[in-house]
C-alpha cells in the first residue's frame, strides 16, 4: 500500500466539521424532544380502554418502525410538495426524524408504563386521587425513571441517523465529509476523522446519560 | 392526482422494481448471514476471550456501533478503492452492512451469554466437557433463546440499512425507485410504493420472529 497520509487539508476545514456535528446534535435534540412528546401520547393510546385508539397506536408504531428512515426522509422532502406541503430541508428532516423517533419512544414509554406496579396505582385510588393526578404524580415519574436507559440508547441512534440528512443536502458532518472527500481526495483521512468525531460524540453522550441515570435512579432498598 | 398514470408507470417499470427488490433481498441476506457468523465469533471473543482476544473484539464493537451506518457505507466504498481494493459498489455495500451486522450480533450474543449463570460452565467442566462442548451443548442453545427476538430486530435493521446503499449507486429498491422518479416525476407515489414494499418485507420478518419466539418460549415455561 502506497498511501501518504496528509491530514492538513482536513484540519483546514475543522470549523466546518465542528459546525456539522453541532447541527447533527441539534437535529437529534429537537427530534427526540418532539418524538418523545408524540411517543408519550401514542404510549398512553396503546394502553387506552378504547379498542380503536389502541389499534391506531399499534399501527402507528408498527408502520414507522418497519420503514427505512431514508424512505421517510425522501418521501417527506420530495413527495409532500406534490400535496402542496413544501418544507425546507431542515424542517422536513426534523419532521421525518421526529415521526421515526415517536414510534421508538412510544415503545420505550409503553415498556415504562407496564413496569409501574399496579399496587401503586390502586394506592393512589385509595387515597382519592383523580385519574389525572394518579398519572401525573405516580405513573409518569416512575415511568420516566424506568425508561431512561432506553431513552439514552434511542438518542444515540437518532444522533447517528442525522447523518442521513446529508442525502437531502443538510450541511451536517457527513455532508461536509463527502464534500471534503470529493474536493481534496484525502479519502482515508476524511472518513477516519468523521468516524472518530461521531464515535467521540456518541461516547460523550453515553457518559452524560450515565451520570444522569446515576442521579435519577432510586437506590434499591 | 392521476392514479391511472401511476399504475401504468408501475406496470412499465415492474421488471426494474422486482430487480431492485431482489437486490435488496440479496444484499440484506448476505449481510445477515455473514454478519451473524462473524458476530458469533466476536461475541464469544468478547465474553470468554482472554485479554488479547477480548480487547480487539470490544474495540471493534464500540467503533462500528459508534459510527453511523451511512458513514460506514461511504467509508468502505471510498477507502476500499483508495487502498487499491477494487470492490464493486455492491461488494463494498455488502461488506459495510456485514461489518455493521456483526457488531450488533456480537453485542446481542454477549448480552445473552452473560445472562447465563457461571455455574453452568463449571458444571460442564466438572463432567469433563471441553470449552467447545460446553458452548455447543450448554451455552449456545440457551443464548439462542434469549438472543433470537433481538436478532430478528437486527435483521429488520439490516433491510432498512440496505437503503443506504442507494447513496453509493447500488441499484437496490430505493435507487431503482429514484431512477423511475427521475423519468416520470411521480415523487410521492413511488416513494410511497417503496415504503409499502419495505414495510411488507420488514413486517413479514417481524411476524416470523414473533412466531419462532413463541415456539422457543414454550419449553422453559413447561419446566418452571
Amino acid at each position: 500500500m502506497n498511501y501518504h497520509f496528509n491530514f492538513a487539508p482536513i484540519f483546514e476545514q475543522w470549523p466546518l466539521l465542528l459546525s456539522g456535528i453541532g447541527l447533527g446534535l441539534l437535529l437529534a435534540l429537537v427530534s427526540i424532544a418532539i418524538g418523545s412528546a408524540l411517543g408519550l401520547v401514542v404510549a398512553f393510546a396503546s394502553r387506552a380502554p378504547n379498542r380503536w385508539l389502541r389499534s391506531l397506536a399499534f399501527t402507528w408504531i408498527s408502520i414507522l418502525r418497519n420503514l427505512p428512515i431514508l424512505v421517510i426522509v425522501l418521501f417527506l422532502f420530495f413527495g409532500m410538495p406534490q400535496l402542496g406541503l413544501s418544507l425546507d430541508k431542515i424542517t422536513s428532516f426534523i419532521v421525518a426524524l421526529s415521526l421515526y423517533a415517536s414510534a421508538y419512544m412510544a415503545e420505550v414509554f409503553r415498556g415504562g408504563l407496564l413496569s409501574v406496579p399496579q399496587g401503586l396505582i390502586e394506592a393512589g385510588q385509595a387515597i382519592g386521587l383523580t385519574s389525572f393526578r394518579i398519572k401525573r404524580y405516580i405513573v409518569l415519574p416512575i415511568m420516566f425513571r424506568n425508561a431512561l436507559p432506553a431513552f439514552g440508547n434511542n438518542f444515540i441512534s437518532l444522533f447517528k441517523d442525522t447523518s442521513l440528512a446529508a442525502t437531502i443536502a443538510v450541511p451536517e458532518l457527513t455532508f461536509y465529509a463527502r464534500k471534503i472527500n470529493s474536493e481534496t481526495f484525502r479519502v482515508i483521512e476524511v472518513w477516519l476523522v468523521a468516524s472518530l468525531l461521531y464515535i467521540v460524540c456518541c461516547y460523550a453522550i453515553t457518559l452524560v446519560l450515565r451520570a444522569m441515570e446515576k442521579r435519577l435512579v432510586l437506590e434499591k432498598a | 392526482m392521476d392514479w391511472s398514470y401511476f399504475f401504468n408507470e408501475v406496470m412499465n417499470n415492474r421488471d426494474a422494481l422486482l430487480h431492485g427488490t431482489a437486490i435488496t433481498f440479496a444484499v440484506s441476506l448476505i449481510a445477515i448471514l455473514a454478519g451473524t457468523v462473524l458476530g458469533i465469533v466476536i461475541g464469544i471473543a468478547v465474553t470468554y476471550g482472554n485479554k488479547p482476544l477480548r480487547w480487539p473484539a470490544r474495540l471493534y464493537i464500540d467503533i462500528i456501533r459508534g459510527t453511523p451506518v451511512l458513514v460506514l457505507v461511504l467509508a468502505t466504498f471510498y477507502v476500499s478503492s483508495a487502498v487499491g481494493l477494487n470492490l464493486t459498489a455492491f461488494q463494498a455495500g455488502a461488506l459495510a452492512l456485514t461489518l455493521f451486522c456483526a457488531s450488533h450480533v456480537g453485542e446481542i450474543l454477549r448480552g445473552a451469554l452473560q445472562s447465563l449463570s457461571r455455574g453452568q460452565i463449571e458444571a460442564g467442566r466438572a463432567i469433563g466437557l471441553t470449552f467447545g462442548g460446553i458452548f455447543r451443548y450448554i451455552l449456545f442453545p440457551q443464548a439462542l433463546r434469549f438472543a433470537l427476538p433481538t436478532w430478528i430486530t437486527a435483521a429488520v435493521e439490516m433491510v432498512k440499512a440496505s437503503t443506504l446503499l442507494s447513496v453509493i449507486g447500488v441499484a437496490e429498491l430505493l435507487l431503482t425507485t429514484q431512477q423511475i422518479i427521475s423519468n416520470n416525476f411521480l415523487n410521492m407515489q413511488f416513494y410511497l410504493l417503496a415504503g409499502v414494499i419495505y414495510f411488507l418485507i420488514d413486517f413479514a420478518i417481524e411476524q416470523v420472529g414473533r412466531f419462532i419466539g413463541r415456539r422457543l418460549e414454550q419449553p422453559t415455561r413447561r419446566m418452571v
